[in-house]
């Protein structure tokens, strides 16, 4: 907690310094315009990814499901994409529409279809996820081809906070509200992560709670895909690495994943920043290497450990909660 | 609670044909009964858990379809077989969801109460701060009746909680079943493929075959040579130790 404050203020020296070398007037002025709009959105973008991904893992059953890998970025940047083609004038707002419907869309065909299905193995759910974003990404790039909207799409294709400036960037405060909504309803979301029975045993009504968490989640992912573009792998491994040492109980766990979500981001931006000064790396780039390297070994890690959970739960294991009739045809054989 | 004419269909086979019998109240109930005789699906059919294509499940005059599902988790608990968490939750976070139906998010001192005396009840006072994938079979599932007993329901409802137990830990939680019943007054319904534990530790027991009951009774009325055999299809001897029929198969 102390270490992510203390990060932030960081944060803000570091933009406040570099907002210095443009003279004292127009110092406070670009910070006001460009540096405290890209920090608000960066810290925005890293509690929001971070949260979307786990009420995601959580609703799902499966530490690999998120947004990157349950097809809701590709989703919602298809979205933006009919938005582009159909309402050429579209305002962000138009947009963000959009990508809300798809987003939310998206996500609910991919969990309808792991739910059909039931996987033995706990890491075939993300890849059917990435498959599924891919046919989607691959959708969309073949319109965008098809209308001459390559150029205009890419931005929204790699995350950057280069062009968060105010007035484009506040539709991303949106994932305020909705990741205290998400906090409100966390007890929820855990004891329907506990299966399908156990929350009917409860009196939570299953179905309902599945599908406004995940409704909440992909609103979150949209509205920071449409101001800063995809941001992969914070949703995957901000969580895990949060419930390695904290538990899975959300209420718990929340804050601190919000926390750790904004510190990482803000960290990865300031290394694209300085990297290369004074040019700037799209800040994808830079989550993309570390998220994956931490990616590979996360997945090390679950597989080590994950061994003795997958084997006792194998006839449920993978799926994203089992029906009962599944268990009582089980029961047949 | 009485259940009538029962039905449950799945691809067009009849899984529960026309099934009636009623719980006695305050007492231990089995459903004991081959592979694929319907046994857990009445189990489900009259926890809600399953929607039936016929028949009514009567709880407390009301059917239970017209139950508030809140409200009915106040009377009313479930375990089934696919209760296996993944989740990284400490023993005392699991059972305070038993809690949920009272007062949803918000834990109230009055539930601290009770989730202490469930913890306690439950023998897992040491180990109640432990994350429960780490715990052993028999632990959890301790931890999981744990939650049912905070859950504090008149009705409690065990789809096979011997399973995956060894014997040490099986029969433990046969007594635990039989405290749940004498101590606390609960009425419990399980389901057991293990005859002999349904003979020593219940009151009654449920016959299922061919998703029709093939004998509802008192242990001693079920418990017979002939009814068994008719059953499983296999040689039985029984028993007595105890005071109470045991039954060998061959």
């Amino acid at each position: 907690m102390i270490l992510s404050i203390w990060s932030l203020f960081i944060g803000v020296i570091d933009v406040d310094l570099s907002g210095l070398l443009s003279g004292n007037l127009e110092q406070l002025e670009i910070f006001l315009i460009s540096r405290l709009p890209r920090l608000l959105a960066i810290l925005c973008t890293g509690v929001g990814m971070s949260v979307a991904g786990l009420i995601m893992q959580q609703l799902c059953m499966n530490k690999f499901v998120s947004p990157t890998t349950g097809a809701t970025i590709s989703s919602a940047q298809f979205g933006i994409l009919l938005a582009l083609l159909f309402m050429p004038n579209s305002t962000l707002w138009g947009r963000a529409l959009f990508a809300f419907a798809a987003a939310i869309l998206g996500t609910w065909i991919f969990v309808w279809f792991i739910q059909r299905i039931q996987f033995k193995d706990v890491v075939m759910v993300p890849l059917v996820g990435i498959m599924f974003g891919n046919v989607i990404g691959g959708i969309t790039n073949y319109l965008a081809y098809q209308f001459d909207m390559t150029q205009a799409l890419s931005s929204w294709l790699v995350g950057h906070f280069s062009l968060v400036v105010r007035g484009r960037f506040e539709l991303v405060y949106l994932a305020v509200p909705l990741v205290i909504l998400a906090f409100v309803f966390a007890n929820h979301f855990n004891i329907v992560g506990m299966g399908k029975d156990f929350s009917r045993n409860l009196g939570v009504p299953y179905n309902l709670v599945l599908f406004a968490g995940l409704s909440i989640a992909a609103m979150i992912t949209a509205s920071v895909v449409v101001v800063v573009g995809s941001i992969s792998y914070i949703g995957l491994i901000v969580p895990n690495v949060v419930a390695m040492f904290k538990g899975d109980r959300i209420r718990g766990t929340l804050v601190d994943t919000a926390l750790f979500g904004a510190v990482f981001v803000l960290v990865c931006d300031m290394i694209a920043r300085t990297v290369i000064a004074p040019y700037e790396l799209p800040i994808e780039l830079i989550v993309g290497i570390i998220g994956s390297i931490l990616f590979v070994g996360l997945l090390f890690y679950r597989l080590r450990h994950g061994r003795k959970a997958v084997r006792l739960g194998a006839a449920h294991a993978g799926g994203c909660a089992a029906p009962i009739a599944q268990a009582e045809r089980g029961d047949g054989v | 609670m009485k259940v009538t004419e029962l039905t449950k269909q799945y691809d067009g086979k009849t899984v529960v044909d026309s099934v009636s019998f009623e719980i006695p109240k305050g007492k231990v109930l089995s459903l004991i009964g081959p592979n694929g005789a319907g046994k857990s699906t009445v189990m489900g059919i009259i926890s809600r858990l399953i929607a039936r294509d016929a028949g009514l499940v009567d709880f407390e005059g009301q059917d239970i379809s017209r139950w508030k599902s809140k409200e009915l988790s106040k009377r009313l608990a479930i375990l089934t077989q696919s209760n296996q968490i993944q989740m990284k939750l400490t023993v005392r976070e699991l059972v305070a969801f038993g809690r949920f139906p009272y007062s949803g998010g918000r834990i109230t001192a009055e539930d601290e109460a009770i989730i202490d005396q469930a913890i306690t009840y439950m023998e897992l006072d040491e180990m109640q701060d432990r994350f429960i994938d780490e715990l052993s079979g028999g632990q959890r599932q301790r931890a999981m009746i744990a939650m049912v007993i905070a859950q504090d329901t008149e009705f409690v409802l065990l789809d096979e909680p011997t399973n995956n137990l060894d014997i040490y830990h099986a029969t433990n939680m046969m007594k635990i079943v039989r405290r749940l019943c004498d101590e606390l007054g609960k009425t419990v319904i399980l389901v057991l493929h293990e005859i002999n534990y349904a003979a020593f530790y219940s009151d009654y027991i449920c016959a299922f075959a061919d998703g029709k009951i093939a004998k509802f009774g008192t242990v001693k009325e079920v418990m017979t040579r002939q009814t068994l055999s008719q059953i499983y299809k296999v040689d039985f001897e029984i028993m007595e130790i105890e005071g109470k029929p045991l039954s060998i198969y061959y």
